[in-house]
């Protein structure tokens, strides 16, 4: 099965962010690629949703589920800004 | 109205199916009756859950097929090896109950304020979310110019085929139909490529916006086709949907 | 409360008469998930090698024809993903982990297995050794693909199939038992499906 991109987590986002994050701006930690958190790589089959850097496939955010609570590792994200106001 | 971008929590509440629409062979288009949908924007997508009897359970993103202010629908194609698609598309009736929260998504999303040229690029059932923005291009009654070219396998795969062959006022529609065509076909055929994107995108200097989506090879090409073409990166909005046409 | 779905049954099979095979809360699939955290790595035969470190040394290693030497085991075991997915009588063609460690100085009482693609799993020294755990190639009669782990997967039946590394390439003995890549993230340092050790705490 093929990656989705960012648009797919959306729900997951909202869960964690309380907000829409699709259109947020991030900045991977590793090769300073910068765009919108939709056009991320998510491979979600695993135990956890993984979100890689589009360009240098860097991990950026990890979310895990643990006993209903979702923990996110954002440390490959070098930033992360809110989208604009809608 | 439509809904603005959501804050706080997404709410999983209970729908009622109120119409099925058989689209090809394949694809079903499910009408939906939500106790509180807040409403949403053209190219959002919205979650639906399925819960066995013992408990298991299910989840899977759809684009929602309809535009803002119409009954709520969604557009689902059936995956040979999916565990919803077939489930939705061949076992779900008019009546039952269907799980659903949203609208989710803030980034693949047209509002008729924005007065740039439209390019639309569907690959499959990419073309879903993209109906709902040309069905709320008209409702609004905007005068923007719009183009769209719609990859799909063959004819009979093509999508609201009948819907989109109306669009006139502004609306350019082509297609590509790469696995086969029908006698006489006059449209376009093989995958996307720059010549068929030069032909069928607007040009870069009338500042368009694109919306591309599809499988993610699809996306791939139209998308960077568009950049190559003069596209700035940031005006060219892209929707994967895997490898098979849904997420 | 959610819904019940009229008439959805999902991929999962029932199994019949074979309940007490299945370990608390997993499901029986006839598929074979594919279950990943990145992109399928593509390691070319000629420039593949496993190894067995000792706190990074090496200790041994072999190329894949020197690998394709070693004696195999043909098993068959259930697998348990802690994903809720469990699939019976899986076939599988593998070196023993024993029989690597026995080509080699060895001690320590953990182990953490490093793939390619950058993936990390750790396990107790005893869980890989007596007839527990293989460097599996082959799968139900063939070449295991890419995306179920291939050329080389570990393969370790009795824990959670997340700690069955994917594009195993190197066992690094160690004394202290610290936490791979998903145990990093919560999920269980044994993870024992029996005992459902999904989660840390577990």
């Amino acid at each position: 099965m093929e990656p989705l991109d960012g648009n797919s987590i959306g729900g997951l986002l909202i869960d964690v962010f309380g907000a829409e994050m699709t259109g947020a701006s991030g900045t991977c930690g590793t090769c300073g690629a910068t765009g919108p958190v939709a056009g991320l790589v998510i491979y979600r089959q695993a135990p956890g949703t993984v979100a890689r850097c589009r360009v240098c496939g860097a991990i950026l955010m990890v979310f895990v589920k643990v006993r209903g609570m979702t923990c996110v590792d954002l440390t490959g994200m070098a930033r992360l800004d809110q989208p604009g106001a809608a | 109205m439509a809904g603005t971008a959501l804050r706080g929590r997404l709410t999983w509440q209970v729908a009622t199916v109120a119409a099925l629409t058989r689209e090809t062979a394949s694809v079903c288009t499910i009408g939906l009756e939500p106790p509180d949908w807040p409403g949403h924007r053209a190219g959002q997508h919205l979650d639906v859950r399925l819960t066995a009897e013992d408990g298991y359970r299910a989840e899977r993103s759809y684009s929602i097929a309809s535009a803002p202010g119409e009954q709520l629908a969604i557009t689902v194609e059936r995956l040979d090896d999916g565990e919803v698609s077939p489930y939705l598309t061949e076992e779900l009736q008019v009546g039952d109950e269907l799980e659903l929260r949203g609208p989710i998504g803030g980034y693949f999303v047209w509002d008729p304020g924005d007065g740039s040229p439209l390019t639309l690029l569907a690959g499959g059932s990419g073309i879903v979310p993209l109906r709902s923005i040309l069905r709320y291009r008209v409702r609004t009654g905007s005068d923007v110019p719009a183009r769209l070219l719609y990859s799909a396998r063959t004819l009979p795969d093509v999508i609201y085929r009948d819907e989109l062959g109306h669009h006139h006022d502004g609306v350019e529609v082509s297609y590509t139909l790469t696995r086969s065509q029908p006698p006489g076909w006059t449209g376009h055929t093989g995958r996307i490529d720059a010549g068929l994107l030069a032909g069928a995108a607007w040009p870069a200097a009338a500042n368009p916006v694109a919306y591309v989506c599809g499988p993610t090879s699809f996306v791939e090409t139209a998308a960077a086709g568009l950049v190559d073409l003069g596209y700035p990166p940031e005006r060219v909005k892209t929707e994967r949907f895997g490898a098979t046409g849904g997420p | 409360m959610s819904p019940i779905s009229r008439g959805f049954r999902g991929r999962r099979r029932i199994p019949a008469g074979e309940a007490g095979r299945l370990p608390p809360g997993q499901y029986l699939t006839g598929g074979f998930p594919v279950l990943s955290a990145g992109p399928t790595p593509h390691t070319p035969l000629a420039d593949w090698t496993f190894s067995i470190t000792r706190s990074g040394a090496t200790e041994g290693s072999w190329t894949w024809p020197e690998f394709q030497a070693l004696p195999t085991e043909n098993v068959t075991v259930d697998i348990h993903c802690v994903t809720r997915w469990s699939k019976f009588d899986t076939g599988w063609r593998g070196v023993s982990v024993d029989t690597l460690l026995d080509r080699v100085e060895h001690d320590g009482r953990y182990v953490m297995a490093f793939c390619d693609g950058g993936y990390t799993t750790n396990l107790p020294l005893d869980d890989v050794t007596g007839g527990k755990a293989w460097v599996a190639f082959d799968y139900d009669g063939q070449a295991l693909a890419p995306e179920h782990g291939g050329p080389a997967r570990l393969l370790v039946p009795h824990l959670y199939f997340w700690k069955s590394a994917k594009w195993v390439r190197s066992l690094d003995l160690r004394d202290r038992d610290e936490p791979g890549f998903w145990e990093t993230y919560g999920y269980h340092m044994y993870g024992d499906p029996w005992r459902e050790q999904r989660y840390a705490g577990d």
